[in-house]
């Protein structure tokens, strides 16, 4: 419990990490910048946990182990971007999402 | 008593039609030959004694009546209790004859043609096709029930079309098979609505229930259906349909002339003695039927089609120079004898002479007429011709054919003591009876008619002038001399057979009495018909063409079959291609086909429009996503709210 912060500014505070890194997620022209911003999306879930567990049910501890799970999950996700970006980097020298298009009809 | 060796009857053809078959490039010429003869001289011998067997041991039942015998009878299709197709053999006085005449002409034919066949290509086609044929044939004899005689007909067809068209790198063959297989093809498809009709309404296909007096009153308790019939006398009517396609009757007789096309033994086993008569066959078979239901209307269709027929095919026969076809007419006209004597025919007793006319008919014309084919066969193959024009004077060349076809010429015209008198004697004798005037009219004048038209073909054949021949005719070997004779003694001797205690309409025998008013009249014009034709073609004369030149038209009309195959040509081409198959065509190409292209192209167009969606960029499909996900959120709130 945060003196004089109720439960609604920080979700209105995660909605808008959340929003921000949808954005950045359909506008950044680079590929690590994505991944920044789903790294964005992810934190904002996280917080959303812990501020629910806080506020709502603070004997327990269930949304601190979910935001500990989201955390992990989110390092593994990375690592595992980094490489597909790596490879990609190797195969055509660019990280542009412009560049990245052959997947199509 | 065990009756499942008659299964061999049928097994023993479709044998030899598949070791023929199959190793068609490697039996060599006579040998092919042998094994059908062989295997057909097996097979007729076990008909023989079925037929003994049934008419002397175990056809009647305690009150001397024929029986129906099932020798064997299997479900093959099951419908419901009453409605199934089975597979057997039917045994009655009817099948028994035909165990007589089929395999009899068929193996007759067999050994015919291993002369008349020789060097001929395709020889072991030819016996692989020939025993086809019997086995179909037979298969059509011994039917139990509708269905199986349809399967069995439909192969007579198949065989048919494939015999007429043996020379099959010869346009004429080609188009006279086709022209064969349609037209009865055609004609069958009534058949197959009549057996539908009886199926649908009578509840069975089995001839024993069908011929039953149960089941006609019970079909006849139905009432009417359509012009005031009952539906069985329209099925019988559709029946008949495809009997007069099979038996050339008019208007569906344009095949059969064709059909000479094909080699000469199959126009004897096939046009003249066997299949064409399986019409006649089938009404026999489902004769109890077309005689009371409705008081016989269908039967009355059968009389006149058969006394149309017999007369028509008369005429055209007077004009024709290629022997087959004048034989081909003849037969014609000798079918519709049988149909008009089954027309006319009571039931009972002494009523159902008519049926036994026709039957008696059909056995001895099988023996002549094959006869007289196979002579044909021999003249053609001595002169190398089919036209009368280029023969003449035979008789000193070819003895025994000479002889053997004068036999034949003279039972068909019906003269004593020859098979033919006594069958021609009893249908005039059974169209008086029945006070059918006008059938006995024309079966009358026909008859003159037949021995007129025959005599002609025979005294020009053998008489006449002799034309300059390329090769002195010789006469034909042993194979074929053989049959003729055998065939020969059968037409001297089969008028003899009691067919009045035989077959008969209702099984029972009666007693015939000899009307000598009918034989002397008979007899009187068939001599008239002879001695015309020997004032005007045993020697040469100009008689002939004189009668030709003051005939005129009516000799035109004629020689051009009274120019049916035009109408049938203006019928097909002119209407029903330009006035059906058009417009249907056209609804075909751009309706039927536009709507399916429509469909195709509009496929194609809008995945053309929609195909820009896939871009390759993962952000754009993240953006469909969440749109997608921010819609459904909203109509959640709205519906929750």
């Amino acid at each position: 419990m945060i003196s004089g912060v109720s439960i609604y500014e920080i979700l209105i505070l995660s909605t808008i990490i959340f929003f921000i890194g949808v954005y950045g997620f359909f506008t950044r022209k680079n590929l690590i910048a994505m991944l920044m911003s789903i790294e964005l999306i992810l934190n904002s879930a996280a917080l959303n946990f812990v501020v629910a567990n806080k506020y709502l049910f603070p004997g327990n501890i269930e949304g601190n182990i979910f935001s500990l799970f989201i955390i992990a999950i989110a390092a593994a996700e990375t690592a595992l971007a980094l490489a597909i970006v790596i490879n990609l980097y190797r195969l055509i020298m660019s990280l542009k999402t412009k560049d990245l298009e052959t997947m199509k009809y | 008593m065990d009756l499942s060796f008659t299964a061999l009857i049928l097994i023993i053809p479709i044998l030899t039609f598949l070791v023929l078959g199959l190793n068609y490039s490697r039996i060599k010429e006579p040998w092919s030959g042998i094994i059908g003869s062989v295997a057909i001289g097996i097979t007729a011998l076990i008909s023989y004694y079925t037929a003994y067997l049934y008419f002397f041991e175990i056809g009647k039942d305690a009150d001397g009546v024929y029986q129906k015998i099932y020798a064997m009878n299997m479900v093959w299709v099951y419908f419901t209790d009453t409605l199934h197709i089975d597979m057997g053999i039917l045994l009655d006085p009817i099948s028994a004859m035909m165990l007589v005449v089929v395999p009899t002409i068929s193996w007759m034919v067999n050994i015919y043609s291993i002369g008349y066949m020789h060097k001929e290509g395709g020889f072991t086609r030819f016996f692989a096709y020939l025993s086809l044929f019997t086995f179909s044939m037979l298969g059509l004899v011994l039917a139990t029930n509708l269905f199986m005689i349809y399967i069995f007909w439909e192969m007579v067809g198949v065989s048919s079309y494939l015999l007429i068209g043996y020379y099959y790198n010869k346009p004429s063959a080609v188009l006279a098979s086709k022209k064969a297989f349609i037209v009865t093809r055609f004609a069958d498809f009534g058949f197959l609505l009549g057996i539908l009709f009886v199926s649908y309404y009578g509840k069975t296909f089995d001839f024993g229930v069908l011929s039953s007096q149960a089941f006609i009153s019970e079909m006849q308790m139905q009432g009417t259906a359509f012009m005031g019939l009952s539906v069985i006398t329209w099925a019988l009517i559709l029946i008949f349909i495809g009997g007069a396609g099979k038996s050339a009757m008019f208007p569906l007789h344009i095949w059969l002339p064709d059909a000479m096309e094909g080699p000469t033994p199959v126009s004897a086993l096939i046009h003249a003695a066997t299949m064409v008569v399986a019409g006649v066959f089938l009404v026999a078979r489902l004769f109890p039927l077309y005689f009371f239901m409705d008081g016989g209307v269908a039967l009355d269709v059968v009389a006149w089609v058969g006394a149309f027929s017999t007369l028509f095919a008369a005429i055209i026969a007077f004009s024709q120079y290629d022997i087959k076809r004048v034989l081909a007419f003849s037969t014609m006209s000798q079918i519709g004898y049988m149909m008009l004597a089954l027309g006319v025919s009571g039931y009972d007793g002494h009523e159902g002479l008519g049926f036994m006319a026709s039957m008696f008919h059909l056995f001895t014309h099988a023996m002549f007429k094959a006869l007289l084919f196979l002579g044909a066969g021999s003249i053609i193959h001595a002169v190398h011709s089919n036209y009368m024009q280029d023969m003449g004077g035979l008789r000193k060349y070819m003895p025994i054919t000479h002889i053997t076809f004068l036999i034949a010429a003279l039972a068909i015209s019906g003269i004593p003591p020859l098979a033919g008198f006594f069958s021609k004697d009893e249908i005039l004798v059974a169209s008086l009876i029945h006070q059918k005037y006008l059938i006995f009219g024309v079966t009358y004048a026909v008859a003159g008619m037949t021995a007129f038209y025959m005599f002609r073909l025979y005294y020009r054949i053998f008489w006449w002038n002799e034309p300059h021949y390329h090769h002195t005719p010789h006469e034909a070997p042993k194979t074929i001399t053989i049959p003729l004779l055998v065939l020969a003694t059968m037409t001297l001797i089969s008028g003899f057979i009691p067919f009045h205690s035989l077959v008969t309409a209702d099984g029972k025998a009666f007693h015939t009495h000899l009307h000598w008013d009918v034989i002397i009249a008979s007899v009187g014009i068939a001599s008239l018909g002879i001695g015309f034709a020997t004032i005007m073609y045993k020697k040469q004369n100009m008689l002939s063409t004189r009668f030709r030149a003051a005939f005129g038209l009516f000799y035109k009309w004629s020689f051009n079959k009274f120019y049916m195959d035009e109408v049938y040509m203006f019928v097909t081409k002119k209407i029903i291609f330009n006035g059906v198959s058009r417009p249907f065509a056209w609804f075909d190409r751009h309706v039927v086909d536009g709507a399916m292209n429509g469909v195709g192209n509009g496929t194609m167009w809008i995945s053309d429009k929609v195909k820009g969606l896939q871009s390759g960029k993962v952000q754009d499909y993240a953006m469909y996503f969440v749109s997608g996900v921010v819609f459904i959120a909203m109509l959640f709130w709205y519906l929750l709210n």
